[in-house]
Parts: C-alpha cells; sequence; structure tokens
C-alpha cells in the first residue's frame, strides 16, 4: 500500500472513527515521523534512561527562579540499601523495595514510557492486604469492589467454559479441577470451613 | 490466622527436597557427581519420553510450539538480590524452600489443572554440576542467567560472548566454567513428572514462578501460576493446607509487586508464546511482524532467548507492559487478540507457499529430511534449522510418514546436556556431533 502523501510504502496504518465515520491514513515512516506518530523500535531500559536523564538535565538548567541548584538525578541514593540513581541508570536494577520511593521522582516519567503510559498498578493484591483489585488510579486505598467483582465474573465465566469442555471430551480430573476452582470463586469462605 | 502443621508423612509424600552434598550421589562414567533426585527425575529414559511442554499438542500446536506465564516476585525486609549478600540470599533460600515445598503449594500444583503432579523437586542450583543446569535450561525449566550467574544478579555480563551458531554448546562450556565455583544461594523447585511449574529463587528476583504448556493455552496457565503464588503466600489457609509460615510479598500501592527491573513492576506478569513462523520467514513478511508486535509493545525473541537469533524460526513472543494494567486484561489483549492474527497471518503465509511455490518447498523441506536422515556430523544449529524445515513440511502436509512429536523430541534431545546425558558420558563438541547425527538417524530412520 502506498502512501497518503508520497509515493513510498506506507508502513503506519491509522483508523479513527470521526463523526462516526471511518477514517483510514496510511504514511510512510518518513512521512508518519513529520507527522508526529513515534515510529520507533524497541527501547532499552539503559536508553531510555539515558535520554529521560538527558531531557531531566536539560528542563534543570533552563528553569528560572529556583534558588536552590539544580539536582543532579543521578546522585539520588537511596537510604536503605545505598543504590545511587547512576547505579541504577547502569544497570537497570534497583537494589530494594525502598528504590521506588526514593527515585520515585526521575523514575515516574522513566516508567511511565517504559509501560506505556502505565503509571499505578491495577492489578492483584497480595492477600495479606485483602486480595482485592487495586483501584485504578491506585492512591486511594479502598478496593475498588466493582473491578474486583468485574474480574471475578469474568474469570468464572472462562472457567465454567472450560468446565464444559473438559466434561465434553470425558476429561473428568481436569473438570474435577475445574469445579473446585468455580466453588473457591462463588462461596471462598464456604470452601476455607471445609 | 491458626496453622496447624501437617503430618510429616504427608509432606514427605508431597514433596522430595534435595540438598546437594547432604548425601552420598552416584556418579558417572567421567565421575562425574549426579544427585540421586535428579537421576531419577531426569533419567535418560525419561528424557526419552520428552519434555511435556513440548508435545507438538495443545490447541493450535501447528503454529504455537509452547505457552509460558511468569509471575515475577520479591520478598519484603530483604535487598533485591543483586544487592543481597550471601547471608541473606540463604534466609531467602531457606524461607522459599520452607513454603514451596509445603504440603500446600504441593496439592496446589496438583490440582491446578492439566498437569499430572505428582511431587515437587527442590534443586540448589549453585551446588548442580554443570550439565545438570544446562539440562534443566534446555528444558526451560531455568534461564539461562539462573544456571551461569557464578554471583547472583542476572545482569552479569557473558564474556566472550558465543557466536549465534555455537551458542547452545557455548552455552555448556560457560555453565561447566562457572559450575565448580559454587556460587552465591540460588535454586529451583519443580513438579514432576509434568515439569509445568518451576520456582527460580534468587533469579534477578527473589522468586520467578513460571507454568510451560504445550500449544496455545495461557489462560490455564495463568490460573495456576495465580493460584501458586497465593499458596506460596498462605492465603485461604487453612483451605490451602497450613505448614509454615506464608511468604511477604515485597508490595507498593502505587506500583504494585515491586521488582528489581522496573520494566516487570506492577503484575511482575510476563506472558510469552514460542511461535514457529517458517512460512513467514520464507515469504519475507518476517519484518512486519516484528514491527507490529514491536508497536503493541511485545517483544520478540530467538529461540535461546535474549539477544539470540532466531535459531529454526523458532519466535518469542512475551509482552512488555507490566503496569497499569490487570493480569487478566494483559493476557486476554496477547491471547485472543494480537496472538491469533500472527498465527492466521502464519497459517495464510503456508497456504500460500504450498499453492503457489509447491516444487520449491517440497525441495526445500525434503531435502531438510534427506540431510537429517544422512548426516554424520550435526551441529545443535544445524540440527534445529532442519528440523524445523521438516516440521513445515508436517503440518503442510507435504511429508506425511513422520509424526510432529518425533520432531518436537529432537529438537530437545539433540541439545548439547541432553545429548550426554542420553548417552550418559561427558563428550566434546566433536563427538556431540557425532552423536547427535547417529541420534536423529536412529529416531527418523524407518519412518
Amino acid at each position: 500500500m502506498k502512501c497518503d502523501k508520497c509515493a513510498s510504502e506506507a508502513t503506519v496504518h491509522e483508523v479513527r472513527i470521526q463523526g462516526g465515520k471511518k477514517v483510514e491514513r496510511h504514511l510512510c515512516e518518513k512521512c508518519a515521523r513529520e507527522e508526529g506518530f513515534a515510529v520507533q523500535s524497541h527501547v532499552t531500559v539503559p536508553e531510555l534512561l539515558g535520554q529521560l536523564i538527558a531531557e531531566q538535565a536539560a528542563a534543570a538548567k533552563s528553569e528560572i527562579g529556583v534558588p536552590t541548584a539544580p539536582i543532579d538525578p543521578t546522585k539520588i541514593q537511596c537510604p536503605t540499601c545505598g543504590t545511587t540513581y547512576g547505579q541504577f541508570r547502569h544497570s537497570g536494577l534497583l537494589g530494594c523495595a525502598v528504590c521506588y520511593e526514593a527515585f520515585e521522582a526521575p523514575l515516574s516519567p522513566l516508567l511511565q514510557r517504559a509501560q506505556e503510559g502505565g503509571t499505578h498498578h491495577t492489578g492483584k493484591v497480595p492477600k495479606r492486604l485483602g486480595g482485592q483489585r487495586a483501584a485504578p488510579p491506585a492512591p486511594a486505598k479502598a478496593p475498588a469492589a466493582a473491578s474486583g467483582l468485574e474480574e471475578r465474573l469474568r474469570r468464572l465465566e472462562t472457567l465454567k467454559k472450560q468446565l464444559n469442555a473438559a466434561v465434553a471430551a470425558e476429561q473428568y480430573e481436569q473438570a474435577a479441577s475445574l469445579r473446585d476452582q468455580i466453588r473457591r470463586i462463588e462461596s471462598p469462605a464456604q470452601e476455607s470451613k471445609g | 490466622m491458626p496453622r496447624s502443621r501437617r503430618s510429616s508423612t504427608s509432606r514427605r509424600r508431597a514433596c522430595a527436597t534435595r540438598s546437594a552434598g547432604s548425601r552420598a550421589r552416584p556418579r558417572n562414567r567421567r565421575g562425574n557427581p549426579v544427585s540421586g533426585a535428579f537421576e531419577s527425575a531426569f533419567s535418560a529414559a525419561a528424557l526419552r519420553r520428552g519434555a511435556p511442554w513440548l508435545r507438538g499438542t495443545g490447541p493450535d500446536s501447528d503454529v504455537v510450539v509452547s505457552s509460558r506465564v511468569r509471575l515475577a516476585r520479591n520478598l519484603a525486609g530483604l535487598p533485591f538480590v543483586r544487592k543481597a549478600g550471601r547471608e541473606q540470599r540463604d534466609r531467602i533460600l531457606s524461607l522459599v524452600r520452607e513454603r514451596a515445598m509445603s504440603a500446600g503449594v504441593a496439592r496446589c500444583a496438583a490440582t491446578g489443572g492439566g498437569g499430572q503432579t505428582e511431587r515437587m523437586l527442590w534443586l540448589d542450583i549453585h551446588r548442580c554440576p554443570a550439565l545438570e543446569r544446562t539440562l534443566l535450561v534446555e528444558r526451560h525449566l531455568i534461564s539461562k542467567e539462573h544456571a551461569k550467574q557464578g554471583g547472583g544478579g542476572a545482569t552479569a555480563a557473558t564474556p566472550g560472548q558465543p557466536a549465534p551458531k555455537e551458542a547452545a554448546e557455548a552455552a555448556t562450556e560457560a555453565a561447566a566454567a562457572s559450575a565448580s565455583a559454587g556460587g552465591e544461594p540460588r535454586a529451583v523447585a519443580i513438579t514432576l513428572p509434568d515439569e509445568q511449574l518451576s520456582i527460580m529463587v534468587n533469579e534477578e528476583d527473589h522468586l520467578r514462578i513460571q507454568v510451560l504448556r504445550s500449544g496455545m493455552d495461557l489462560d490455564s496457565a495463568l490460573d495456576l501460576t495465580d493460584s501458586v503464588d497465593d499458596a506460596l503466600e498462605g492465603a485461604g489457609e487453612p483451605a490451602h493446607g497450613a505448614d509454615g509460615p506464608g511468604l511477604e510479598y515485597a508490595y507498593s500501592a502505587r506500583f504494585g509487586y515491586l521488582t528489581a527491573c522496573p520494566t516487570n513492576v506492577g503484575t511482575g506478569l510476563r506472558v510469552s508464546v514460542m511461535l514457529h513462523l517458517p512460512a513467514l520467514k520464507l515469504t519475507g513478511e518476517m519484518e512486519k511482524v516484528k514491527r507490529a508486535t514491536r508497536d503493541l509493545s511485545l517483544a520478540v525473541r530467538g529461540y535461546y532467548g535474549e539477544g539470540s537469533d532466531a535459531a529454526g524460526d523458532f519466535y518469542q513472543i512475551s509482552n512488555q507492559t507490566t503496569l497499569g494494567r490487570t493480569e487478566r486484561a494483559i493476557l486476554d489483549q496477547f491471547e485472543h487478540q494480537i496472538i491469533p492474527q500472527v498465527i492466521q497471518y502464519e497459517r495464510h503465509a503456508r497456504r500460500v507457499l504450498v499453492e503457489r511455490r509447491r516444487r520449491v518447498i517440497e525441495d526445500q523441506v525434503l531435502r531438510a529430511l534427506g540431510v537429517l536422515r544422512h548426516a554424520r556430523l550435526l551441529t545443535p544449529e544445524e540440527a534445529l534449522t532442519l528440523l524445523s524445515q521438516v516440521r513445515l513440511g508436517i503440518y503442510t502436509g507435504l511429508i506425511s510418514n513422520v509424526p510432529a512429536q518425533t520432531v518436537s523430541q529432537l529438537m530437545l534431545l539433540t541439545q548439547p546436556a541432553h545429548l550426554q546425558r542420553l548417552l550418559d558420558r561427558e563428550m566434546d563438541q566433536n563427538e556431540r556431533r557425532e552423536a547427535r547425527a547417529d541420534l536423529v538417524r536412529q529416531h527418523l530412520a524407518g519412518e
């Protein structure tokens, strides 16, 4: 397929719904870049970090009216394990759980880029903390009952489908295990009594 | 929370633990120590049955070789592995061992669907001889980093990076080089005989819980990983069986499960499939697939993992994003939206090849079979490349007298540690090439 703007082969394809109508665009890599589409292959963590730190340093330099000298993010140190942000930048590995708090400022934008915009956990929560789904965004401590319930219902549906398939295929051992899983989800309290 | 100890007999039945060095080990012909537990779990006879995840069965197995789900977890109050001292790593090991080898976890693995778990095997990797470690890598039960590293963290550079052609053979040598050193405490727990679940301890993170399945089977793999994760935590007791204290994970409300590398933080979930895409490679469409999957934040790797070429046109595709989406959402998009498209694309390419270039493809796959049936020397890479061609021939109907399972089995048995274990002796590269060709001829003769 040809690019909408020039004669090159289109590699970026976009479909948008505008006013209820489907609008398609096909662009080559060069035109896509000009149009502001990010066309980039997989970037490694050290590369990402390098870019970010450079950007932050530039931003710090251009900032006016800040009385203190700009902080060099590479010097920030974790109070628990002693890892510096510079060391993390070099290895791509953090030293301990506290590093996440210690480096939160420089780490947050990095995470957002590496995690496709994800900033807050919305998945599983350890059982000792209640075991419900985390609420998106997470700062609210109350678990989102609705999303937990939705997840359970969805899982039940999948398990029930698998159960029917197992029974149809006469795989009774697997069926029994699926039945137990369904029971656990449907009535966790009863299960723990038994 | 009330906790009652299970009887020691029920624990013994559920778990077969072993600490190397604690008992006399049998020796193979060259005098290398082989542990008793390892000996029975991975005997030559057991190896001949192949790896359960490489059976070539399960949904979409014409394209999807295997599915894998992995969770990364760390224990609260202890530094991550790279920063942990020897004592701390010992402590991590004993805490996880106590819990992973409990009846609760074993029962969870046994009832968790799909597999036939009878017992769990615990191996102290830092005390395992090179051959055992490489064998575990070849069976995808531990990572290459877990087998190699002398001092812990998975960042350890590999000096003298091998040329891709000899990657597998060089891995054997590298593992041998660091085997005698002992190294920092690290371990793996494996369910037997199904090998569906393995828990790596002190890899990059304190725990890496992984479930491997043949074909496209991520849903049930996630269910099992999830319930094992709960059982390790001691959740739902006494329903899950109360023995030993549950593990407390490092977790924050904002970032979720905390991991050594921020690319795993949040869910700690990595779902991946190993795809066989020879037709897309032949038709030159592979670059498009790679580009498309990367744009969707997926990683594409070769058969031997990170940094390796796609030997034999086997590609591992996995998610990259672990924060901001639920486990189920990550898996659903991967399993129900993205991968089915790649599968359809490959199937379409196979059809087109057979319809339009039948003679060429026929020539190629039958030549591959011919070489395998007559070669006297084979490198692991060459064997894998030719087996890939034969696999394509089988699934396009161009080869009808070789079972797909034979090909899957040979993919594993032709690897260096498997070969040596089968023949019960250590061999250098040249000896292995000979033995490999002999083995392939035996399996493909008279088919």
